[in-house]
């Protein structure tokens, strides 16, 4: 079945300051029905503060929320429509898992027979389905959080807010559980908020990213998006690896890099002669396939290379200066029989290549 | 443009929430409770000693008077230096005692430290009885004093440092136990001798735990009154001198000043403890490795040589009051008898008194418990109310630095007052339990902070987003995980109502006698043997009601409690 992409949650202009501090500044976007969305940024950007105005949990300093059409800029949170899982947890630990479920459920009156139906189908939906009697301390860590989730989705709750849900989890189980609450998302179609800092999670789990730094939201996207055509030079640092070299504007769509001219269409507008940094994701420096229509040539020679596994990283010296990072599959070290000290021809193409004015 | 226009209009208010009401509801009872049971009666106590007979302002008048009396002045002295020498007296024994309990290998470590604590079941008029008994004019070890006067500063000191041990040794204890033991590893490993790391590692670590300890120890003595009423002799102290001057002389605007004068002392040393603990808790980090003592016979054997002395020199002094509880005719008939027991021989109210003790006990035990956690509570958890909550919790610290003696003489003027509605609480047994309470808040109000705050603090978050009601939450899920904690400050509260005097003293009516007064009444008719029987008493009710709580705690612990293991 396919939704109508229709506005859930507005956010609109909001600001909150504790104290002098300004925690959010300025703070607009939508998030659509169903979609998954991110926020993403260093500890300490507003990440938190953001997710708790919209729950109601400490209230914007200005600006207003709308969900579903209603305003609920001032509610609190007992009047608002949303089921939070926090990075604890916050699991009652004198209750067992069942009542822990059931806790928002008694308060509405539902018949006993109703209760336990609701308990069992959400354990089930979380994939626990016999845990029911047990405490949360006899549980996993990741057990502990699938039944957080299904205590926030029990009341079904228009919006699931998600604050570091993961980040208490150890690497392995971390990546098991992105894609469970990821598929649990989908199936229930409900329109999600995760809080995270944690860049894989936000580019493999959400539909949009927004990213923060400093109260202020610097981009908004999807992953790909994000990760293609980073808009500021924090989101180029920010997410993945990134090449930042110095540059200057020397015409045209053209920047220069040490000895070379590059293509850099992205320099567009930009002024001549202006100062700028190149961005560039290692694995997008070209080294196959060179021919001499190929734009953007650099020669290099490998200063160093540090085995990562699946790739290598290697800084490449350039013949007319500067330094840059590449990272080179095993597949193409093998081929091309690549070793420290060893000179060669890399291309830094013009599609991948953005410019950015240096402060 | 448009930004400044938003900073600059009034912030967005929550609309108020039917949790925001249970917790504005909780506070104001706190702050009311706090306002009527600490504030007024010391706002009272202040401007008594401001006001001349008839209640008219004379200024400092009454201070001129207090400081132009060289025989009431004299007391501040007296108080000061013997507060002193037991403050030294007890921090060096609790220290050695602290240092065999957390740095060595000697056995019976945990019997060890159970019986440092047992002079906290007692009231503090027991070790003075004891040491009459021990050193008087027909005390068993009289002559090993050479002549000297046990009634007076002698005897004051002594027993004040059987009654503030336990407190100095808990404090040291903490403050050893919290040993980083890299530090240790690195000064062995550059050649230190032991008494090098002692005096370059060991002192300076424990440095605030050692301030603190005797900032608490001088505290406690300059503020105590049952010892110095028992034992002072003619040795005039603060103490003393505010109740010679209020039941005595019904000098109350005298006794106000006084009352003050000793406020000074306590308020200093709470200030500072304040500020030393705030330092120390930077002081261990979280990468720290607990020190592990290795064993070496011989210190082993001579820490527990040192600590089976002190242990059994605390054992005798309740054992002398418990032995001469029991004894006919104290020297002359040896042999032994329950007849002390007949409380009636011996004072008016009788068994009576105790009776008062326990009721008043378990009802400021349940009372008290209960304002402290809804109070603390209230204060954690709500967001609105600023003004309230800081109210609150200055006034919840308040009582710390307040005497006894001081709050009981407040809570006269203030609830004595015609002019007050609550005039008709004064000589009930419900003041006792309000002033019981008020005096022991702090403690127990920090207890019910450090337990919610160890709780995690979404739990009220994930109540709304569920839309259960606050009190639900409170009712199922916090009061059931602090229960342990609800416990503790129970007993607290239990134990010290059984022991506390100072404050019960100005307060009791005779339809209304409490134990630990009847203590003090029949030591001053020189009914001494009786008075030692109302003492055990009270230490057999505390010990009984510590034994009881050991065992509620694993049954009620095993019962509901499941849910803590893993
Ligand atoms: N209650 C508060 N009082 C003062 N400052 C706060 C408070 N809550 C958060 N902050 C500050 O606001 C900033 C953003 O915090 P937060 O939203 O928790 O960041 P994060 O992105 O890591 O979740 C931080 O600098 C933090 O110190
Ligand atoms: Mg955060």
């Amino acid at each position: 079945m396919s939704q109508a992409k229709t506005t859930y949650l507005r956010i609109d202009r909001l600001f909150k300051r504790f104290g002098s501090f300004e925690a959010l500044k300025d703070v607009s976007f939508t998030i659509d029905n169903g979609e998954f969305i991110c926020f993403l940024g260093p500890s300490g950007c507003g990440k938190t503060t953001l997710l708790r105005a919209i729950a109601g949990l400490d209230v914007q300093t200005s600006g207003r929320i709308e969900q579903a059409g209603r305003d609920i800029s001032v509610l609190p949170p007992s009047e608002r429509d949303f089921g939070i899982v926090f990075q604890s947890y916050a699991l009652f630990p004198n209750l067992t898992v069942r009542d822990n479920v059931a806790y928002g459920l008694v308060s509405r009156r539902a018949g006993r027979a109703a209760i336990e139906q609701r308990v069992a189908e959400l354990l089930q939906l979380v994939g626990l389905p016999d845990s029911g009697p047990k405490y949360p301390a006899q549980l996993s860590g990741g057990q502990q959080q699938r039944i957080a989730v299904a205590r926030a989705l029990a009341t079904s709750p228009g919006l699931l807010l998600l604050d570091e849900p993961l980040s208490a989890l150890d690497a392995r189980v971390r990546v098991r559980l992105r894609y469970e609450i990821k598929s649990l998302q989908r199936r229930l179609g409900i329109t999600t908020v995760m809080v995270t800092h944690d860049q894989e999670e936000a580019l493999t789990m959400a539909d949009r990213i927004v990213v923060m730094n400093h109260g202020v939201i610097e981009q908004i996207g999807t992953p790909m998006e994000i990760y293609r055509r980073p808009a500021t030079p924090f989101v180029a640092d920010f997410v993945g690896a990134m090449n930042f070299l110095d540059g200057a504007i020397a015409g045209d769509r053209k920047v220069r890099f040490g000895g070379a001219l590059l293509d850099c269409p992205s320099a567009e507008g930009i002024p001549a002669g202006a100062p700028v940094k190149i961005c560039l994701r290692p694995e997008d420096v070209a080294v196959r396939n060179l021919g001499s229509g190929t734009p953007n040539r650099v020669s290099v020679s490998i200063a160093d290379m540090v085995f990562y596994g699946s790739f290598c990283r290697a800084s490449l010296k350039g013949e007319g200066g500067g330094e840059i990072t590449a990272d080179f599959s095993n597949n193409l070290m093998r081929d091309l029989g690549l070793a420290v000290g060893q000179r060669l021809e890399v291309a830094l193409p013009p599609d991948r290549i953005l410019a950015f004015r240096a402060a | 443009m448009a930004s400044l226009e938003a900073l600059a209009a009034a912030p967005l208010k929550r609309k108020v929430s039917r949790d925001d009401v249970t917790l504005g509801a909780g506070l104001g009872v706190l702050a009311a409770w706090l306002v009527v049971s600490v504030a007024l009666p010391l706002w009272t106590l202040l401007s008594k000693s401001f006001q001349d007979r008839d209640g008219g302002f004379n200024g400092v008048a009454n201070y001129v008077e207090y400081f132009a009396n060289p025989s009431l002045s004299q007391s501040i002295w007296n108080s000061v230096w013997v507060s002193l020498l037991a403050a030294a007296i007890t921090i060096v024994l609790a220290f050695v005692y602290a240092y065999g309990l957390t740095r060595s290998c000697m056995r019976g470590k945990s019997a060890f430290r159970m019986l440092a604590l047992i002079p906290i079941l007692a009231p503090s008029l027991l070790p003075a009885i004891s040491f009459i008994y021990l050193f008087g004019n027909q005390g068993i070890l009289k002559n090993w004093l050479f002549g000297l006067e046990i009634y007076g500063p002698l005897g004051i000191v002594l027993a004040e440092v059987f009654y503030c041990f336990p407190h100095a040794v808990m404090i040291l204890v903490t403050a050893l136990a919290t040993a980083d033991g890299r530090l240790y590893e690195a000064a062995e490993a550059l050649g230190a001798s032991r008494l090098r790391i002692f005096f370059t590692v060991t002192l300076p670590g424990i440095r605030y735990g050692a301030i603190s300890a005797v900032f608490v120890v001088f505290t406690l003595v300059i503020t105590d009154f049952g010892i110095p009423k028992v034992i002072g002799g003619k040795f005039n102290v603060l103490a003393t001198d505010v109740y010679k001057q209020v039941i005595g002389q019904q000098n109350f605007e005298m006794g106000a000043v006084v009352g003050m004068v000793l406020l000074v002392p306590a308020l200093l040393s709470f200030v500072a403890d304040r500020l030393v603990q705030r330092r120390q808790v930077a002081q261990l980090t979280a990468r720290a490795v607990p020190l592990e003592p290795k064993p070496d016979p011989l210190y082993d054997w001579g820490m527990f040589a040192f600590c089976a002395v002190v242990a059994g020199m605390l054992l005798g002094v309740i054992g002398m009051a418990g032995w001469a509880s029991l004894i006919k005719f104290w020297p002359y008939n040896l042999s032994l008898t329950l007849d002390n027991y007949a409380f009636a021989n011996a004072d008016a109210a009788g068994w009576s008194s105790y009776f008062n003790s326990l009721q008043m006990a378990a009802a400021a035990a349940a009372f008290g418990t209960f304002i402290v956690f809804v109070g603390a509570y209230s204060v954690e958890k709500s967001r609105a109310f600023a003004l309230a909550r800081a109210v609150s919790q200055f006034l919840a610290m308040l009582p710390l630095a307040v005497p006894g003696l001081v709050l009981g003489l407040s809570y006269i003027f203030f609830f004595n007052d015609p002019r007050n509605p609550l005039v008709f609480l004064y000589g009930t047994l419900t003041i006792l339990v309000i002033n019981t309470v008020a005096h022991f808040y702090t403690v127990s109000h920090l207890t019910a902070l450090t337990a919610l705050k160890q709780i995690d603090p979404e739990f009220e978050a994930v109540s709304a987003s569920l839309k259960v009601p606050i009190l639900k939450t409170f009712w199922r899920v916090t009061v059931p995980v602090c229960l342990p904690s609800i416990i503790d400050v129970f007993i607290y509260l239990f134990v010290n109502a059984m022991t506390t005097v100072s404050a019960v003293i100005f307060l009791y009516s005779t339809d209304n006698k409490l134990a630990a007064v009847a203590v003090v009444n029949m030591e001053d008719n020189g009914n001494t043997s009786a008075a030692a029987a109302m003492a055990m008493m009270i230490v057999i009710t505390s010990a009984a009601v510590k034994l009881l709580q050991a065992a509620v705690s694993t049954v009620v612990v095993r019962r509901t409690q499941a849910w803590r293991r893993r």
